[in-house]
């Protein structure tokens, strides 16, 4: 199976554990990309709110670039909001010709052009779940997740609006629910799974960033998740990194780690934790994974507790039953 | 748009404005005020008027207040609206039709997100003049000159991200960045809007 790949900026840097996880399992799974060259960054959801012929054409580069891909013009990219954005413009040039022409017109003064209809642009979600199914994914697995609680999360720009083609339900999708239990794990009902995490409303304002984020921690916590599995470098990186800020401000004491769809497959199929990125995560995986014996090296000494001497003080000691 | 909306012989109101600014189908004219997209909205608490009742305020011509509005710059793209509308109205891309509106017009200084635009067009400049988006640049800059406390707030987390090697500290600029700079330069002659 050959795709031409699209990894966005996120990709690069922040979300660098999703990259090399999916590279780690593509391989094994049969999938083969054939990365954009020079691609450049989708305009996440900024653009378009400033100039709307500039933000298509700057996302038609990487269309006409990757036309020139000898991939079957199927194009996959990873992150929701880049799948988004290509999607869009991918469907919207075919549907409209006049716009699909200014875009064209953009696109000569950089000697590219795009013909509308070429390119069909995939979710990395979409080709592990349809290409190789679920039957292939469940013959790699040599380490089941067994005993490992998983809160599926989709968030939005995966499931919906759908502009090229539906795959899953935009209400209640199941696609990342069936790869987790083919993994072996156990999937928690997660009833906030394609809820929005934001986006890039903690930049714009906090509060409503910050009570979006703690109503799908709490959710997670509630359904007793070890893990929140993510598909998403956006959602990654606000239900992670600001996780701390939601316990700041709401006073609550979540620490839900949350990992990228890529990296427990990865770990199902016996790939080394630290070839998958694990150890970039803020809320540290490592207890979570330790449930289920999965042992991974700190990238950084974190300086153990200290424990009380057992003769410290005089404690009642509880019986052994439960 | 393709077809452009404008049914009689008349100046065009504001609602034809939005809906030919906004690409494809858009459908806004089709509203039926049932509120489906207020209730699905996730920030809509937040938001001074729901996207339901910004839409009869575009129907009703009321120019300044909708793009005065706080809405388009609360909403978070999440399409639950846009998927629920029982009359498959774009509301998502309307409500980017309203932010470059405002932004155009200048009506987003006096709304409540009036720095919301700055954190766009922080990110916009890294990428037109990189090709590539850069996290490090993007938060100091927009911080600095905007939120200065948010700033001492989010250091610890910039260094958690630093640690461990998840935000560069120089940007990353693409080999065809003048071929990019010709084809973005030509896109906004042509106007900016479809």
């Amino acid at each position: 199976m050959k795709y031409g790949y699209y990894p966005g900026c996120s990709l690069e840097r922040n979300a660098a554990a999703y990259n090399v996880s999916t590279m780690a399992i593509a391989e094994p799974l049969g999938i083969e990309f054939n990365e954009i060259d020079d691609w450049n960054c989708c305009g996440a959801t900024e653009y378009t709110s400033i100039d709307l012929l500039a933000a298509y054409a700057l996302i038609a580069r990487n269309l006409a670039l990757a036309e020139q891909l000898p991939d079957n013009g199927k194009l996959v990219a990873p992150c929701s909001a880049c799948f988004l954005n290509l999607t869009k413009v991918a469907h919207q040039l075919e549907e409209e010709e006049t716009l699909a022409d200014k875009v064209n017109l953009a696109l000569a003064e950089g000697k590219l052009h795009y013909t509308p209809g070429s390119i069909q642009v995939y979710h990395l979600l979409e080709v592990i779940f349809n290409d190789v199914g679920l039957d292939n994914l469940a013959k790699k697995v040599v380490k089941p997740l067994k005993g490992l609680r998983i809160a599926p999360y989709y968030g939005c720009m995966i499931v919906r609006p759908g502009y090229q083609r539906t795959f899953d339900n935009p209400e209640h999708p199941t696609s990342l629910d069936s790869i987790m239990n083919a993994l072996g794990a156990f999937v928690v009902d997660f009833p906030m799974k394609a809820n929005c995490c934001g986006g890039h409303m903690t930049q714009i304002s906090q509060p409503v960033a910050l009570e979006m984020l703690r109503r799908l921690l709490k959710n997670a916590a509630d359904y007793r998740a070890d893990i929140i599995v993510t598909l998403c470098p956006m959602c990654q990186l606000n239900l992670d990194a600001y996780q701390e800020n939601v316990n700041a401000y709401f006073k609550t004491d979540y620490h839900i780690p949350t990992l990228y769809f890529t990296q427990l497959i990865g770990i199902a199929m016996g790939i080394p934790a630290e070839q998958l990125g694990i150890g970039k995560e803020l809320v540290d995986a490592r207890p979570a994974l330790a449930k289920i014996g999965i042992e991974v090296p700190s990238e950084e000494s974190v300086p153990e507790k200290k424990k009380h001497p057992k003769e410290s003080l005089p404690m009642p000691t509880m019986s052994k039953e439960d | 748009m393709s077809s452009t909306h404008n049914t009689s012989p008349r100046a065009p109101t504001f609602m034809d404005e939005v809906i030919n600014h906004t690409p494809g189908d858009n459908r806004l004219a089709n509203c039926i005020q049932c509120g489906t997209c207020g209730g699905s909205c996730p920030s809509g608490a937040d938001m001074e008027h729901t996207p339901r009742a910004l839409f009869q305020m575009i129907k009703g011509g009321f120019r300044e207040m909708v793009l005065r509005s706080n809405t388009p710059w609360y909403c978070v793209s999440c399409y639950y609206c846009t998927s629920r509308c029982p009359q498959n109205i774009h509301i998502t891309d309307v409500m980017y039709t309203l932010k470059r509106m405002a932004l155009k017009e200048g009506y987003y200084r006096e709304s409540s997100a009036s720095e919301a635009p700055a954190f766009s067009s922080t990110f916009i400049d890294y990428v037109e003049n990189y090709g590539r988006s850069f996290e490090l640049g993007l938060a100091t800059r927009y911080l600095l000159r905007y939120n200065p406390m948010g700033m001492v707030q989010m250091a610890g987390m910039g260094m958690g991200m630093l640690r461990r090697g998840r935000m560069d500290l120089i940007p990353t600029r693409i080999k065809g960045i003048n071929q990019l700079k010709a084809i973005l330069g030509k896109a906004k002659t042509l106007g900016g809007e479809v």
